[in-house]
Formats: structure tokens, C-alpha cells, sequence
């Protein structure tokens, strides 16, 4: 019986592949051999994309300067490292609240834009903060971005290790903390709304909601999450470059996302796993060329696979299981 | 005539230099049924867009309640009782008519966001949400993906997600618009008992429907109102023919 | 010669090579919506063409501006018919990232047939060095740019206003829908400006390595600038985009020559406030 009460724990109930994707990512750890750095990485890269998600999934404001966030997460770290604060929690916790803040007064700029304005506002604001930056030299170190940032040890028990055994854990603990923030999020009447307002404003309005709050709050959320991220990134590879918060970042960010699937919340995840790898192998293969297949990747994908791979996986396993039988009546889940 | 639920005092609207109406006193009585009818390009979306706050008005007042809100926002308006539908359907693609009939009702209580999982113990909302569905028709497809829905079952629910807000005035922008004649007719039939003491306003171009449930008729044409009346004075009236007629 | 008119100059001839790159993408994006931020390549293309044309087969440096135009015309127009119009119609993302992966592709290929570094470009005798001009001394190749440019902007102006073709492809930008509607064929239509503008852009790409430097890189370099014109300008205004490139090269030579250390910024926080003021462009109108 689907009662509008089932129904609605179902949403938010915890699926069993869930869990067994988070197990993974901890049985990870223990494999021999494995590229632990590069796993960091992705957790990183993952959890930021999973920010985007917040506000492009959910909300489907496509912005072209994220990385702003996730650049001033990073340098808050780097400055405080290098300043003697070499406490990494509660780093992240500055981090967090400095991007948010700065979140909530981007969101309050852009709320009522669209289209072309919206992107060039974005991209514009992230422009400017990279081109600050870079010329703010003695400030920031200019191109050679930040050093001597020294990070103390985790909870003071764990230092980050030559092989990244601390950063591992330590970058898949806080992303999942953070990921369980954003899940809650999206599996709430915020998350509805934010979902609604994608699908229709003016029927928003006329519903008495807060359209515009809203947006800066998806923002401030979405950019504290991504400040995290460049903190994280900050404080396992113990320095700071401006690349953190290039055009260059909010592209591929956004590429990730792209590839993983939208508005899942695990998109980020997959895509980065896929992207870093892709990466890491192409570039191995040909250092000079490799972007023609990050290019043709794009292009393939969105030709082909605009949904991306997580929702492409979900409409397949749906019908195995509609084979089977055991599939009843596919609610909408898509959206939540 | 006397309790006057909303009205326009000198209203005037222009998008730059074209001038949609002038100097336009509208008043609607509470609990009647009234239709707004005129040729395309007489102002009647944009009427109505100025009465919910989704435009501004170039002069004039919009009084609702005896308390003028020209300055209040649509969300205000919606609040205070004033909703509208839309001529195409402005519903939520991804999500099904349950979620968004939740949505509605969330929205209206304006409570503090609570999770899915403490909505699926709000029985009272749930109820809610499942009678209103239920009234109009659409108890069958509470879970189906509202993309899926018959067209004229997504123009029922477009209806119940503006009446979810217990609307005091709710404004209905062609609500048969892209259904058949029949449909029309039934689409009509069932809105008229279901919105029994609400006052309604709706714009609508089939004169059938019209003439058949409204009370009251007012007539727009380029630049205003050409006459505000009761259906039997409007249907015989010379000036309205003249503005149907173009003659 | 005074600083303000010698800035006036450098930033009026730099402006009228971005309206060169920049309106073939003003006019397609205001008539179907398509952000094609490949335009940049197209004009990179434009400036190999060139370089070629003139290094290998001894091509005069006047002959290889049609050649660009030509050249790139034809590979914009196959690039359309084969894979940009399966696109129309989608949202800005997937085109965003369509032809962003068009823009990493065409910069490796670039890179692996001339490799990375920038490119000598041989000027003519008679486009080097300085001339002369009413009490002003101007580089000579500036002249060039600001007499080509303000030609090719008239003769835009005059098609667009004065011939058929030209109403009827306003009548797209109005209007896609009820210009179909009215019997025009507005597939043809489009093809034919998108080629139009894609030549352009290589146009101004090969009259612009001269300047601007040409690499693998100068798609991405210019992206940002072409991008800023469109959207200042206002979508499918020709005007506009003539404006907001006059005005964004003199903003740039100008900030860059009185405020070095805040150099871009400048125009980025222009752009931002522009965009906030009136998102559809300084002469932008909503359809």
C-alpha cells in the first residue's frame, strides 16, 4: 500500500546501495597498493561537485565561478596554516563560515538573474577574485600561491602521513559529515522548494514562497560546502595555489558534475572518480595532448549521455528490476 | 453589491510608450463569479498580473480588503488571500502531484523546513493534501510524474495548487485553455461546485462558458473597460458587439 | 601625440577587432538561442589560416583575409549542419559545455600540427612601422584595422538594414517562431548567418594574430572578452556589439595604462555591474 506516509518515508530513507557506497569508499582504504593521494583527490573533487549540485541539480542556477568558494575555503586554511592556527577542524569550521558568508551576499546578487547575465555575473565575480589574487602578491604570493602552511595533527592524535592514510581518511570523514548535512537538505521541504523553484517560478511565487531567500540560502550552503572542500585540499596537500580558484576549476567542476549526473547528490562522487581517473590516465598516456579527450569526453557525454552516469545506471537498474517483477510503480524518484 | 471584495482605482498600465488600459475602475463583489471577457491584446492576463503583484501598475490603485497593496508583493497578496493560475501550465515536471500538492500546503503553513521524514507524520497535511486531490478528481494518480498526467488533468491541478492556498480571490487565467469544448464544459462544471464560496475571478474567451458561470461580465477592450454587468445586459449591449465585431 | 588620443586610437582599433571575433556570435545567439563558445576557435583557426597561407605557399597578407574568411565560413557551416543544430533548443548548459569540449579540442589539435608557441607573423611593408596623420603619428597597422573594420561594420549595418536577406534575418531574431510561420526558410537562413559569422570570426582572428599573438591558447585568452561584447552589447544587436567593443578596448588599453596594477579587473567589475543593471544588454530587448 502506498500511502502518502509511506510515500514520504520512502523518500527519505536510506537505500541500500547507499550504504554500500560509502562502505566501499572505506573498504578503499584497505586495499594494497592503492593511490591513496589520487583517492583524496577525488573525495575532494567529489564533495565539491556535490556543492554545485546543491545549487545546479537542485536548483538549476548554472554557474561558471564556483571555484570562487572552494578557492577562499583553501586560502582561509593556507592562511591560517601559515599563521601557527594549525588546528585543521576547526579550520574547516572558519573556512565554512567565511564562503558562506560571502555565498549569501553572491546569492543576493545574482537571485533574480538568468541566462546569459547569470553566467557572465558569475563568471565575472570569479574573474575578479582570481585576478585579485594573482596581482595581490605580496599578500597572497601571486602565482606561487601560499607557503609554509603547516597543518597540526588531526584531533591531535593523527599527522598527515607521506602516504596520505590521514588525508584519506580524514577528507572521506568530513565529506561524509557533509554529505549527510546535504542529504538532509535535499529530503526536507527546503529541498522540495529548491526543486520547485527549478521546475517553475512564477507557480513558486504563487505558492507565497520565499523564491529569492531561498536562492541565497542554497548559496551560502553551497558555498560553505565548497569552501570545505578547499580547505580539505588546502590541508592534506599543505599548500595553496591560485589555481584553486581559477575559471579553469569552475569548468572542470562543473564537467564533473555533468559527467556523474545532477541533482543525485552522488553525481559529484562518480564523476570525479571517472574524471580523475580518465585524467590521470590520459595524461600518463600524453601529456601535451591529453585535453583533446577531456574535449571529445565532453562532447561525447552530452551528446549522448546528458542525464549522466548515475541517472543512466538508475533507469538500468530500474528495468533489470522490472524484468524481475519486483518492480511495483516507479515513483518520480529522479528529483529526490 | 455592497461588500466589495477587490477593486482598481484609475488603473493604469504601459509598457513603455503602449498604453495596455487607462483610468480602469474594476470592482468585484465577494463570492460572486466573475469572468473577464475582451479581444486578444485588450490587457486581461495583465490585469490580472497587476492585481496578484507579478507586474507593476504605471498609476492607479489595487485595493483588496479596503486596504490598498500596490506595494505589497506577490507573496504578500498570496498570503493575504489572492491567487492566480496561469494560462500555461506552470506545474512542477519532475515532481508528482502528491509532492506538489505537499509542496503547496508546506508553503502556505510557512513552517519551519521540516525533513521528509517528519512530513511523513504530519497526517493532518498528508490528509490534507490527499482530500484535495482527491475532490478534484486526481486520488488515481497521486504518484504519477506530473509530465505524464492527461493534459486535462494538469489543468485540474493547476487549479488545486492555487486552491490549496485557501484562496480568498483566486484568479483563474483561461483555465480551459488547450482543452476541447467538452472538456471545457466539464472543466467548468467541476470548478463551479468545487469553488462554491470562493469568490473567483476568470478570464475566459468561450462565450458559452461565460454566459453559462459567471455572475458578473466585464468587458476590456484596447485602452480599458467597455462595460462591467450582469451576462443578459452584456450579451445585448451594442458596444460589445462593436468590440467583437471590430466594426 | 597626446596619451588620451594615442589610447583613444589603440583602444578603438583593439575594439574593432573583438566586434570582428564577436558579432557573428551576437547575431546567431540572439536568433536561436545557441551559445557557441567555440566562436573563439573559429577565429583561432582564422589566424593559422593565415599564418599558413602566408609562410607556406607565399599567399600576399591581403589575399589571406578572404582565404580566413572562406576557410573558417566552411568549417563553421559543417560544424552547424553535422553536430550544432541537433543542439538548438537545449538549455544553456549543454551548449556551454558542447562547445567548450569543441574549444579543448581544437586547442590540442592546434598544438599537435603547429605546437605550442606563439607564431612570427610577417606584415607587409607597407603595414609596419608608422605614418603620419593629421598631426598625429599612428602605427600604420592600426590605420588598417580601424578603416577594415569600420567598412566591414557599415557594410553589416547596411545588409542587415537595407537588403532582404538582412530583413529577413531580423525577422528571425524578432521573431523565430512566426517568421517560420510567414513561409521563410529559417533553417537556410541560419546556416547562412551562422556561416557568415563563423568567416568573421576568422576574419578578425586573422587580422588580429598581428596584434593579439597567436597560440593554442587564444581561444581561452579571448573567450572572456568575446563573451563580455555579446553580452553588453545585447544579444542580436549589431549596434550593440559595435559599442561594447569600442567601449571594452578602450576600457582595457585605458585601464591598463593608468591603473596597471588593477589591469582586467576593471572590465570584469564593469561587465558584473552591467549585468546586474540590465541583464539583456546595454541595447537588448526582449522578445
Amino acid at each position: 500500500m502506498n500511502t502518502p506516509t509511506a510515500y514520504f518515508e520512502g523518500l527519505a530513507r536510506w537505500k541500500p546501495l547507499e550504504i554500500v557506497f560509502w562502505l566501499v569508499l572505506v573498504g578503499l582504504f584497505f586495499v594494497p597498493g592503492v593511490n591513496l593521494p589520487l583517492l583524496s583527490q577525488i573525495i575532494i573533487w567529489g564533495l565539491f561537485a556535490m556543492s554545485l549540485d546543491l545549487l545546479l541539480g537542485y536548483r538549476g542556477i548554472l554557474t561558471m565561478g564556483h571555484a570562487a568558494f572552494f578557492g577562499i575555503g583553501a586560502y582561509t586554511a593556507g592562511y591560517l596554516g601559515k599563521f601557527g592556527w594549525t588546528e585543521p577542524i576547526s579550520a574547516l569550521f572558519l573556512a565554512a563560515a567565511i564562503a558562506a558568508a560571502v555565498g549569501l551576499l553572491a546569492g543576493r546578487l545574482v537571485r533574480s538573474l538568468g541566462g546569459i547575465a547569470l553566467l557572465m555575473v558569475t563568471l565575472g565575480l570569479n574573474l575578479i577574485l582570481y585576478d585579485f589574487v594573482l596581482r595581490s602578491t605580496e599578500l597572497t604570493g601571486g602565482d606561487d600561491g601560499l607557503q609554509g602552511v603547516v597543518i597540526g595533527q588531526v584531533l591531535g592524535m593523527f599527522k598527515f602521513d607521506l602516504y596520505g592514510k590521514t588525508a584519506y581518511l580524514y577528507s572521506l570523514a568530513v565529506a561524509f559529515l557533509m554529505f549527510l548535512i546535504a542529504r538532509a537538505l535535499v529530503k526536507s521541504s527546503f529541498g522540495l522548494a529548491l526543486l520547485g523553484a527549478r521546475e517553475n517560478i512564477p507557480r513558486m511565487i504563487m505558492l507565497g514562497a520565499p523564491v529569492g531567500k531561498d536562492v541565497s540560502a542554497a548559496f551560502a550552503i553551497a558555498a560553505a560546502m565548497a569552501g570545505v572542500a578547499g580547505a580539505l585540499l588546502t590541508q592534506t596537500i599543505q599548500s595553496v595555489s591560485p589555481d584553486a580558484l581559477s575559471f579553469q576549476r569552475s569548468a572542470d567542476v562543473l564537467v564533473i558534475l555533468i559527467l556523474g549526473g545532477t541533482a543525485r547528490l552522488y553525481g559529484g562522487f562518480v564523476g570525479a572518480f571517472v574524471f580523475l581517473f580518465l585524467r590521470d590516465w590520459l595524461a600518463q598516456l600524453n601529456p601535451v595532448y591529453w585535453y583533446f579527450w577531456i574535449g571529445l569526453l565532453l562532447v561525447v557525454v552530452v551528446a549522448f549521455f546528458r542525464k549522466g552516469i548515475v541517472p543512466s545506471l538508475g533507469v538500468l537498474f530500474t528495468r533489470m528490476q522490472k524484468k524481475r517483477g519486483t518492480d511495483e510503480r516507479t515513483p518520480n524518484r529522479a528529483a529526490l | 453589491m455592497s461588500d466589495i471584495v477587490l477593486e482598481t482605482r484609475d488603473l493604469r498600465k504601459a509598457f513603455g510608450g503602449l498604453v495596455v488600459f487607462d483610468r480602469l475602475n474594476f470592482t468585484l463583489a465577494r463570492g460572486e463569479r466573475h469572468a473577464i471577457i475582451g479581444p486578444n491584446g485588450a490587457g486581461k492576463s495583465t490585469f490580472v498580473s497587476l492585481v496578484t503583484g507579478l507586474l507593476q501598475p504605471t498609476a492607479g490603485e489595487i485595493v483588496f480588503n479596503g486596504k490598498v497593496v500596490n506595494g505589497q508583493t506577490p507573496q504578500e497578496r498570496v498570503k493575504a488571500g489572492l491567487v492566480r493560475t496561469f494560462q500555461i501550465n506552470t506545474l512542477f515536471a519532475s515532481l508528482n502531484p502528491l509532492e506538489s500538492v505537499a509542496l503547496a500546503l508546506l508553503e502556505r503553513e510557512g513552517r519551519a523546513k521540516p525533513s521528509l521524514a517528519k512530513v511523513a507524520r504530519e497526517s493532518a497535511l498528508l490528509d490534507e493534501a490527499e482530500a484535495l486531490l482527491a475532490k478534484f478528481g486526481l486520488a488515481g494518480e497521486l504518484l504519477t510524474p506530473t509530465n505524464m498526467l492527461a493534459y486535462g488533468m494538469q489543468r485540474l491541478l493547476e487549479v488545486v495548487m492555487a486552491f490549496a492556498m485557501r484562496p480568498q480571490v483566486l484568479l483563474l487565467d483561461e483555465p480551459a485553455a488547450g482543452l476541447s469544448t467538452h472538456q471545457g464544459h466539464e472543466l467548468f462544471a467541476q470548478l463551479a461546485t468545487l469553488t462554491a464560496g470562493t469568490t473567483v475571478l476568470f478570464i475566459e474567451h468561450d462565450m458559452n462558458l461565460v454566459f453559462r458561470y459567471a455572475e458578473r461580465v466585464s468587458v476590456f477592450a484596447a485602452g480599458g473597460m467597455v462595460m462591467q454587468d450582469i451576462p443578459e445586459k452584456v450579451r445585448g449591449d451594442a458596444r460589445v458587439r462593436e468590440v467583437y465585431l471590430g466594426a | 601625440m597626446s596619451s588620451v588620443a594615442s589610447i583613444l586610437f589603440n583602444g578603438i582599433s583593439y575594439g574593432v577587432l573583438l566586434f570582428i571575433m564577436s558579432v557573428g556570435l551576437s547575431v546567431t545567439m540572439g536568433m536561436m538561442n545557441f551559445v557557441n563558445l567555440a566562436q573563439v576557435s573559429f577565429s583561432m583557426l582564422g589566424g593559422y589560416v593565415m599564418v599558413v597561407a602566408m609562410q607556406k605557399f607565399g599567399v600576399p597578407f591581403l589575399w589571406t583575409l578572404p582565404l580566413a574568411f572562406i576557410l573558417v565560413g566552411v568549417v563553421s557551416i559543417v560544424l552547424e549542419r553535422l553536430l550544432f543544430r541537433f543542439f538548438y533548443g537545449t538549455d544553456d548548459l549543454t551548449q556551454v559545455l558542447l562547445t567548450i569540449g569543441l574549444v579543448f579540442m581544437s586547442i590540442a589539435i592546434v598544438t599537435y600540427f603547429w605546437g605550442g608557441t606563439y607564431q612570427r607573423v610577417n606584415m607587409p611593408e607597407w603595414l609596419t612601422g608608422q605614418q603620419e596623420l593629421g598631426g598625429f603619428i599612428l602605427e600604420r597597422y592600426r590605420i588598417f584595422l580601424v578603416v577594415v573594420g569600420g567598412l566591414l561594420a557599415f557594410l553589416l549595418v547596411f545588409g542587415l538594414e537595407r537588403t532582404n536577406f538582412g530583413a529577413m534575418v531580423r525577422a528571425c531574431v524578432d521573431n523565430r517562431r512566426a517568421a517560420n510561420a510567414c513561409g521563410l526558410n529559417t533553417d537556410l537562413i541560419f546556416a547562412v548567418t551562422f556561416a557568415v559569422g563563423g568567416g568573421l570570426a576568422g576574419l578578425g582572428g586573422a587580422m588580429s594574430a598581428n596584434l593579439l599573438g597567436l597560440d593554442p591558447n587564444f581561444p581561452l585568452r579571448y573567450l572572456v572578452y568575446v563573451l563580455i561584447v555579446v553580452s553588453i552589447g545585447g544579444m542580436g544587436t549589431i549596434g550593440g556589439s559595435l559599442i561594447a567593443a569600442l567601449a571594452l578596448g578602450i576600457a582595457d588599453v585605458a585601464g591598463k595604462y593608468y591603473f596597471p596594477s588593477i589591469g582586467g579587473f576593471f572590465i570584469y567589475i564593469v561587465t558584473v555591474v552591467v549585468m546586474l543593471c540590465r541583464p539583456l544588454g546595454l541595447l537588448g530587448r526582449r522578445a
